[in-house]
This record gives structure tokens, sequence and C-alpha cells, in this order.
């Protein structure tokens, strides 16, 4: 920078030392022009905006906590006696990954906490990564210009499942070794490659000397650093499209309200990342997770009831219970159906959810960029498909923990099982309907209050004895907040028959898109918002109240 | 063995010898000899069986028959062994209120233990079978924890959970915590296999391996048992550490959320 | 442009150009955008002692977490790592975790809480806005982008010489073949080694409690007993991998409660030796109902009778439980009469 530009106040080169030292970053890295777009940046403020923050800070946590772990644990499957300060486990054989775990809870000071910080926040990593992607769902924030951002964080939703489980996996404890011996299973149920598949990956057969080595530099190395790169995309994403809003006052689809992030997201956002650590070291303080010291060293040949892996993996632990036990036999080869249709359908009920967008989007032929959120109730059939894919996976889950359901409220775990068998059909349907349902009654009630104002609870007694309830008139910011959605309408198939009269030959896929189509904008998908029109009719007199 | 030899002169030395040669020798002498009674002469002998059978005909004997012979509300009763009566009755699943359920369940027990050890002894006077055990057999005492965790996680693990918080079984059945379960009772099922829980005998889970289970037990599920990471959440794995993730967890995370984004409050116009 | 240089109070109407220019007061249409709120003080902002109570209680904050990380240190140099302690009403715990774990979530906590209340109470709340521009180019620039790509293209020759293109895509191609063959000493081939366990003609059954040879007399009706090949020690190398295919689950039921014959013929006397591993994906089952002879799986709730040749009768696995066939030797001793004649564990794709 030429001295020149210096403002008079300013002596010659007596700039202050942290201007001086940014001049010096500019004229390398160009961070005044990064700063010019970014330091005053308007992030709106509201919780469920902070719920991908709590997913961010927690994977902050995970790789700061883990790195400490590996710096005690030993990724080794040696077997080794044990004789530590853990009286009932004095020599026992275990491989030097329980071992080195049992070390780091027992003879490491603060070893323990660590570890469980670790653990649960993983736990909360994946859960709060649920919410944020039901938020984002339901609001409708995948829309153009996120789509892109939308997979990324699905993507990171998958990648952090199997980092989770790998990571379980590795102090090779009864619970995690029983995880993985039917994850072999599962693998062996492929057909043609399967046996394959296993062999390569524990080095022969099961449980082998491998796995827990190999698995570790998946858990520490491969995953998160895939996820690491995917994190920073997605941050840059929410970055360059800027984030979105829910409709308000002044809240327009070209702008975005709220606080700057100097200093005031600085600030939030900087001491969130404090706040959920502190929460989730107290958690760590007070609850115990894996306390893989009572479950015991793995061996094959042993288990214990209630062998479920972490709940992220709940809802394929019920896919594979609940499926009944199909094997076919011909040729001299097996094809294991019972195994190989739960393992398919595990990525399709994934799969499920992170396509939505894109289906939605060519449905209703929208091209347009949205930074406007919707409210749930004003998209109803995407609500009550995101209300049925939760309903689905809660079901997997019940199915997943059967054995704890069936203990605790006293049910048998036959009745559970076939109860999920039948509901994994039926109750996403009966969702679909019945959130539908309800956000067309919500749509109905905007729209009575639009018209008629707020039931304001007074009772009046007109002179003629009539009781009425005397409804107050909303404000101009309640109106447009509650007016502002838009009500699309459902696309046409367009004539069949041409100018010159020619039947015009309408493709199998437009007509299912004009089916769905329907389906979300159609005359039983929507409730007409009022008009301008309804609103003066009623106002302007001749309504009584 | 001046007592071994006081009792040589019983009339039912016949049967204390073909239990003694089915069962532990020591189990037997709390059937014989209550706390407060020393010496167990003849006359206290029968009289105990005596008051045995006259608990067992008013509370027993509709089920399972007037000679302990079994019908079809209740099994036959010859030869289970004192060591059954004590589990069975002293963990209050008999007298059961209904043979139709899944499972009896524990409850308090309806007998205090010096009519469950008439009970006993009136059964054990039916049939030779497992005597109850002694202090000595299930005690503390020459007990390795660690093996006995490993079989206990052999043994016991696949129904009774990692440290014994319990599980399901089909059909509505289950089986039980063993929180608070004494270990006389712990041994006793072991050795006789109440309802569907499969026996262990001596044969094939030694006296000293019995042992070791309860000593593990004890280590693990005993009232003095350290958690050390805090909250145990029942002990019952990654379902209700899932439950607390996100119940306590997510939820403190969001409630914090909340309050970062909640609007600070106006000063009020005046 | 960036927002701070907009006066506060032009805010709502300036940006509200960009959206129809509809005035907040406009009688024509009700439902119209009456722009962003005005802004209202809060009362850090009007009074002087509140926000100096803000600044104090962030101050307050700050300062206790410093004194909890001194807490933190100091907890973990004076308490020992094996300290038990009862804390009501969590139960016995690790002192040292206890307090670490508190000190650390309290310091960090206070860090967190004192700069939200900051930024909540004392910076300055108004709401501002800032202007999206659309993602997409204007069409000028996107004609500029193709064409320079089509001069690039054009440049490469790459369409014109075919021969370029088609051997550079078939390198490409051809080379992650490279990594894919490393992968190879993953693992040896499967070979039969599913097929076989240690078991044959002539072992012993071994207890697994007391690592002895087990006898018939051992076995009560209603008794349960896992068993080994004799020979095979927990400090073998290999014991893992070869238990988790030998592991033998015996039980004992009356001959005339077994309803299969096959069951019958390859039992002693009622004593049947079943494999331990699920057939489903490899559990350990072993929870037996010696009443009605179910086996359960605790895994996934594959349900077997053992009284019927370990037949499934409920759950997620797809064919019976292996039965080892067993006799009794010259000395009393059980053993087994061959290995088993089928595959033990779960089912793949070779076994049919």
């Amino acid at each position: 920078m030429s001295t020149t530009t210096t403002p008079e106040s300013r002596a010659r080169g007596k700039a202050p030392a942290g201007e001086r030292v940014a001049d010096w970053a500019d004229g390398r890295l160009g961070i005044y022009s990064l700063a010019k777009a970014n330091m005053r940046k308007i992030f709106p403020d509201h919780w469920s905006f902070m719920l991908g923050e709590i997913c961010l800070y927690s994977f902050i946590i995970i790789i700061l906590t883990g790195v400490y772990l590996t710096l005690f644990f030993h990724p080794s499957m040696n077997e080794v006696e044990y004789h530590g300060s853990y009286v009932p486990l004095q020599g026992q054989l275990m491989s030097e990954a329980y071992k080195s775990t049992l070390d780091i809870s027992f003879d490491v000071r603060g070893g323990l906490l660590i570890r469980q910080i670790h653990h649960w926040a993983a736990l909360i990593f994946v859960a709060g990564m649920f919410v944020h992607m039901m938020r984002v769902f339901f609001t409708g924030a995948f829309r153009k210009p996120r789509e892109i951002n939308w997979l990324f964080g699905f993507l990171l939703l998958v990648l952090g499942m199997f980092t989770g489980f790998t990571g379980y996996s590795l102090p090779d404890d009864l619970l995690s070794g029983t995880g993985i011996r039917f994850m072999e299973g599962a693998i062996l149920s492929v057909p043609i490659v399967g046996t394959y598949l296993s062999f390569f990956l524990f080095g022969g057969e099961f449980p082998g000397d491998d796995f827990v080595a190999r698995f570790f530099s998946i858990h520490v190395l491969l995953l998160p650093g895939i996820m690491l790169g995917l994190v920073v995309a997605h941050l840059i994403l929410v970055f360059y499209h800027k984030h979105t809003q829910f409709p308000g006052p002044g809240k327009t689809n070209k702008n975005v309200v709220g606080m700057p992030l100097l200093p005031v997201y600085m600030a939030k956002a900087g001491g969130f990342f404090f706040l959920v650590f502190g929460v989730l070291a107290a958690v760590a303080a007070i609850a115990t997770v894996n306390p893989i010291w009572s479950i015991g060293p793995y061996r094959p040949d042993m288990v214990s009831t209630g062998a479920q892996p972490d709940w992220y993996m709940g809802f394929s632990e019920g896919l594979i219970r609940v499926m009944p036990g199909w094997e076919i036999n011909f040729w001299g080869h097996t094809l294991v159906l019972g195994v190989f249709i739960p393992l398919m359908i595990f990525p399709l009920v994934l799969a499920a959810i992170a396509v939505y967008p894109f289906i939605e989007s060519w449905v209703t032929g929208d091209k347009r960029e949205h930074h406007i959120l919707d409210r749930p109730r004003n998209a109803p059939t995407r609500t009550a498909f995101g209300v049925a894919w939760m309903t689905l996976y809660f079901v997997l889950l019940v199915g997943g923990g059967n054995d704890i359901w069936a203990t605790h409220f006293h049910l048998s775990i036959n009745a559970i099982t076939w109860f999920v068998r039948i509901a994994f059909f039926v109750a996403p349907v009966v969702a679909f309907i019945v959130t539908k349902r309800i956000c067309l009654g919500l749509q109905r009630r905007d729209k009575e209050k639009v018209l008629h104002g707020r039931e304001s609870g007074i009772i009046k007694r007109l002179p003629h004895g009539e009781f009425i309830e005397v409804h107050e008139p909303l404000s101009q910011e309640q109106l447009y907040t509650l007016t502002a959605h838009e009500q699309p309408k459902p696309l046409e198939l367009g004539p069949e028959v041409d100018e010159n009269g020619v039947r015009r030959k309408v493709k199998a896929s437009e007509k299912l898109r004009a089916k769905l189509s329907k389906g979300f904008y159609g005359e039983e998908s929507q409730i007409p918002k009022p008009t301008v029109e309804e609103y003066k009719e009623i106002t302007s007199g001749h309504g009584h109240h | 063995m001046k007592k071994l030899s006081a009792r040589r002169r019983h009339p039912l030395a016949a049967l204390v010898v073909l239990l003694l040669a089915l069962a532990c020798t020591g189990g037997l002498y709390a059937v014989f000899a209550p706390a407060d009674k020393a010496q167990a002469d003849e006359t206290a002998q029968s009289l105990t069986i005596e008051e045995g059978k006259k608990l067992y005909t008013v509370g027993c004997a509709s089920c399972h028959g007037t000679g302990g012979q079994g019908t079809s509300d209740g099994p036959s009763l010859v030869g289970v062994g004192a060591a059954a009566v004590d589990f069975q009755v002293g963990t209050g699943r008999m007298p059961a209120a209904t043979s139709q359920a899944a499972q009896i369940p524990d409850k308090p027990a309806v007998y205090n233990q010096a009519q469950i050890d008439q009970l006993a002894a009136y059964i054990a006077s039916l049939g030779a079978g497992p005597a109850i055990p002694t202090e000595e057999q299930y005690g503390p005492e020459g007990a390795d924890a660690a093996k006995g965790g490993e079989l206990f996680r052999n043994n016991c693990a696949q129904c009774h959970n990692f440290t014994g918080k319990g599980g399901a079984l089909t059909h509505g059945k289950y089986a039980p915590s063993l929180e608070g379960v004494t270990p006389k009772h712990i041994y006793e099922a072991m050795l006789t296999g109440p309802q569907n829980m499969p026996s262990f005998p001596d044969t094939t889970l030694s006296e000293q391996n019995k042992k070791d289970v309860i000593a593990y037990l004890n280590a693990v599920n005993g009232e003095e048992t350290e958690s050390p990471g805090g909250l145990s959440l029942g002990g019952l794995g990654p379902v209700s550490e899932g439950l607390f993730a996100w119940v306590f967890g997510l939820g403190a995370l969001i409630a914090v959320a909340v309050w970062v984004a909640a609007r600070t409050a106006k000063a009020k116009k005046s | 442009m960036s927002s701070q240089d907009i006066p506060e109070e032009n805010l709502p109407a300036a940006q509200d150009t960009s959206h129809g220019a509809v005035k907040p007061a406009d009688e024509q249409n009700p439902f119209a955008d009456p722009g962003l709120p005005p802004h209202e003080p809060r009362v850090q902002d009007i009074d002087e002692r509140a926000a100096k109570r803000s600044e104090r209680t962030v101050a307050l904050l700050f300062t206790v977490s410093m004194l909890a990380t001194v807490g933190f240190i100091a907890s973990y140099v004076t308490i020992p790592v094996d300290k038990s302690v009862y804390v009501w009403p969590i139960g016995h715990i690790s002192a040292l975790n206890f307090a670490l774990g508190m000190t650390l979530g309290l310091a960090l906590f206070c860090i967190g809480a004192g700069a939200v209340h900051w930024a909540r109470t004392l910076m300055s709340d108004h709401e501002l806005a800032d202007e999206r521009h659309p993602i997409e180019a204007a069409p000028d620039v996107r004609a500029k982008v193709m064409d320079d790509f089509r001069q690039g293209a054009k440049e490469s020759v790459l369409g014109r010489r075919k021969l370029i293109r088609n051997t550079m895509f078939g390198a490409l191609a051809l080379f992650p073949l490279s990594g894919v063959v490393l992968l190879r000493d993953l693992g040896p081939l499967p070979g039969t080694k599913l097929r076989h366990t240690l078991w044959s003609r002539g072992k012993l059954l071994v207890n697994m409690n007391t690592n002895e040879p087990l006898r018939p007399s051992d076995l009560i009706v209603g008794s349960l007993t896992f068993a080994k090949p004799e020979g095979l020690e927990e400090h073998d190398h290999g014991f893992q991998t070869e238990i988790a295919k030998a592991a033998l689950m015996l039980v004992r039921i009356k001959p005339d409660d077994i309803k299969d014959r096959r069951a019958l013929e390859w039992s002693h006397e009622g004593i049947l030796a079943y494999s331990k591993i699920c057939t489903h994906v490899g559990c350990p089952i072993s929870l037996y109902e010696q009443q009605t002879h179910h086996a359960l799986c605790p895994c996934h709730q594959s349900t077997f009778d053992l009284s019927d040749g370990a037949k499934v009768i409920f759950g997620p696995a797809g064919h019976p439980l292996p039965q080892l066939r067993i006799g009794v030797n010259d000395e009393g001793y059980l053993e087994a009469l061959g290995d088993f004649d089928e595959p033990v564990g779960p089912a793949f794709w070779e076994r049919g």
C-alpha cells in the first residue's frame, strides 16, 4: 500500500501494528476483498438456523478429542493379558485395542472424560445433522440454488454414520464385535462377490487380526478427511448463497435481514462453539457412554442381549430384525434374501429423502431461486412426505430396539416384530394422509385469521341478545406474513391436439408429472389464500364484526 | 462331623445319603438346620417337615397336587429339591397368581425364611434334589470375579445382559434383571433352572464357577458398584445412550440455541 | 455493496425499492409488505445502568471461566485417577472424571455465555439487510464464457485429432486398475475355509467353563452347556477365528420330546450338539428356553426349535442351525463323529 493514501491524522509509518499485519497479509492473500464481501455479512436470527452450527462444532470437538485419543489408543488385535486397574477383568485375554481403551478409561487422567466427550459428541453430531436436515427439508430450504448443498449435507450425514460405526468398532469390545459380526454376515449375503469382499475386508476369515487396524485408518483418516472437505464446501456455499429467512415484514426474496457477522455473529457463533463444547463436557461428566469395561472383550462365541448399534444405525438394525428369513438355493448357490434385501433397502431409505428436492423441482417445474422459507403448512405435500419418511424411520428404530421395548413395556418381542412388519408399509401412508389434513386445517385457520382477525377471547352481548366473540383485526405485519406465500397452479398437460388438429403424443412421464403436480398444487392440496377482494368485502362494513 | 453323626440316626437318613450323593454336601445343612437351631434333633426335623406339609397343603397343593405330584396347573415337585423351593418361594415367584401368564414374575415373598425352610424340607422329603447352598458356596471368599465375568458372558449375558440388567425372550417371556437378587438365589437359579432358564449343574458349571459368577455380578451390579463415567443409563447399551443424546444432549443444545437466537427484551415505551 | 454504509434509519424503505415499491400504508393492498419494523431500543440502549449491569455480568462469566480452568488444573493434579465418590443422584462415579468434566464444561460454557450475553445486550441490535444478487450469470457473461470455451476447445484440436482423444481416454480409464489390483493382497481367497471347522471324528467335546472333556452324565435334562473342540486353547493364535466357527451349544432333551428323527439319531441319548453361531448373520445364539426348547438369537430374534432339528420358527434366519453328530468314546467321553455336514454361520453365495 502506498503511504500517500494514509489519512493525514496518521503519521508516516506509524500505522497501528494490527493494520500493518493486515496490510502485509492483504498484499499476499488479498484479504481485504474477501473481508469486504464477508466481514459485515448478514445472518438472520432464528434458533433453527443454529442446528447446523451444533453439528459443525460437535464435528470440531470430535476431531480435537479424537486426536487426543489416538495418542493413547493402540489399533492392534494382538492378544494380551490384562493386568491394569479394572479388577473384574484381571487376567483376561483381550486385544491390545481393548486394553488400551481400558487404559484410557482408567489410567490416563482425563482419558475417560475425553473418550466420553468424543462418543457423546458423535451421537449428538449425527442427531444434530438429522434435525438440521429435517429443518432444511420442512422449510423448503433445499430449493434452488441450494440443491447441491443439500446433497453435501446428506453425504455428511451418511459419512457421519459410517465414521461413527467404524469408531464404535475400534475398542474391540463384545458389543461392537457383535456389530462387526453382523456386518460380516451382511457382506457375505451379497451375491457372487460377498465372500470375497468379506475375506478382503477382514484379511481372511472373521474376525482375523486385521480389522481394527483397517477400521482405524478408515475412521481417523479416510472418512474424516472427506468429511472435512465437504464441511468446508458446505460452509462456503452457505456464505455464497447467503442464508435463507422466514417470511416477514421487510423480508423479501432479494434481501437477507439480520445481524452482521462482525461483531454480532462473531460473538454469537464463536460463543456458541464454547457453549456446545461446555454442554458436551458436562454431559460427559454426568453420564457414561459405552462403558466397554462392563461389556467385556470381544469373543466371537459370546454375546449379550440388547445388542444394538449406536442410534444412527438403529434403523438398519430394525430392517434386519423384521425381515423374514428368505433364502433361495439354486445350482449350488445361495441367495440370502433375508439379509440382502434389508442391505439394499438401507441405502434406499436414505436416498428417498436425498432425491426429494430433485423430484419436487421436476414435478413443480419451478426453476426460480428461493430464499424465503416455506412454512411447513403451506407446502402440505412436502410436509406430509417428510413426516411419512420420519415415521418410517421411527418405525424401523422401534424394530431395531424391539427387545428393549419388549422388556420395558412388557410386550412380546414377536408382537413388536409383527407390528413393525405391518407398520413399515402402513404407518408412512397413514402419516402422509394425516399430516396433509393437518396442514390444510392450519391453512384454513390462517385464512380465517386473515379475514376475520384473531380470536380475542372477549365475549360481547349484542343489543338483541346475541353473544359474539370479538375478533381483533391483525396488524399489517401479520397480514403480510400470513399471505406472502405463493400458491402455484398445477402443471397442465396442454392440449392433446395441436393447432393443426394432429393428436400430440403425450409421454407417460409427462402424464405422471401432471398427476403429481396436481398432488402438490391441486385443489385438494392447498386452501386458496385470502384475496384482497375477500378481505375488503369483509372488512368494509357489512361484516358484523 | 458331630452334627453329621447326630443325624445318622434320623429316620430320613437314607434320603440324606442319597441327597449327599447327588447334590453338593454343604447345601444340605441349611435345609435341616434353620438359623436358630444349630443342633437339629430328630423331633425338630420331623416337626419341620410336618410344618412344611401344613404350609404346603394350604398354599401350594391346589396347583401342585396334595403330594406334590403336580396337576395341569403346576408341575410335579418330586425331586426338584430344596434349592428350587427356596428360590421360587424366596423370590416370591411362588405361590403364583396364575399359571396362564407368559412367565411368573418375582414379587415380595409371601412366606418368611423359617416357613420357606419348612416348605423346602417338606419338598426335599418327597424326592432327592439340589439342596439350598450355604454361604460358603456363594460367598465372596476365594472367588475370581474376572473369571466369573468370562463365565457370565459365555453362559448368562445372552439372556441377562452384560451386567445382569435383564433382557427379552420369546412371546413376552423375559430374563429378569439380576439387580438386588441375593447371591443365594442366584446360586439356586443356576443350579435348578427355574421356569424357562436352563440349569447349570455342578457337573458343567462347577461350584467354583458359580462362586466366580456371583462375585462378578456383585462387582458389576452390586449396590456399591462404581460407574466411573457417570449415570449408567440403565446399563442397557446404545438404545438408552441414543435416547439420552437426543433428549438431554441435543435438547440442551437446542435450548441454548434458542437463547442465543432469541431477541433481547426491548425497553418498554413509557 | 457493503451494508455498513447504509444509515440504519434508511434501511427498510431503501431495501423495499427492489420489491414492487409498495408503501406500508397502501390502501389498495392491505396484504402489502409493510417493510422492516422500526428499531426499538433495549433497556441497555437507553439506560446506562442496565448496560453497566450487562457489562458486569459478562465480566463475571469470563471470571468464572478463569476460575473453572484453575479448578480443572487443580483437579487434575490433586485427585487420584482411581478415586470413587458418591454424587447424588448420579451414584458412585469417578471423582476425577466428574471434577474435570464439570470444570471444563463450566469454563467453556461461561466463555460462550459471556460472549453471547455481550452480543445480545451490548452490541448493536439494529437489523440490517443485505441485497441478494442472482447467482446465474448475465447473458453476456455466459456468451463470453461459451465463446472462450469453444475457442479453447478448438485450439486444443482435441475434437479433430480423434486418435489423441481416444488414446488419452483409454490411458485415463486404465490406470486406476493398478490401484484395484493393489488391493488384491488385502486377504486370501475364500477357498473352502467357510465349509470346515476344527471338529473332526474323535475330537472330544470340552466344557467351555471347566476346560474338561464332557461325559453324558454331566449333562442333565434342561441344562445348557457350551463346548469347544479338544486341543483349542484360548491362548492359541487363531483361537478367535476358530471358535467363531467351532463354538458348540449342548442341550439335553428327553428323547421322546425330540421331534426330528435325524436330530435324535445324531444326538447321544437326547444330548444335542448344535452350532452356537446363528445362521442369520453369525451372532452366538444361545438364549435357550428349556421348557419350550426354543433358542433365540439376542441380536435379531431368530428363533430355532432345538427339539425339532433347530428349525427356524421365527425371525430372519434362513435355515436351521447345523447339528454336530456326537457319540461316546471308549472312555465314556462325548466325542464328535465328524465335522458339521454343512457350513456353520451366515449363508453365503457359494454355500448352495
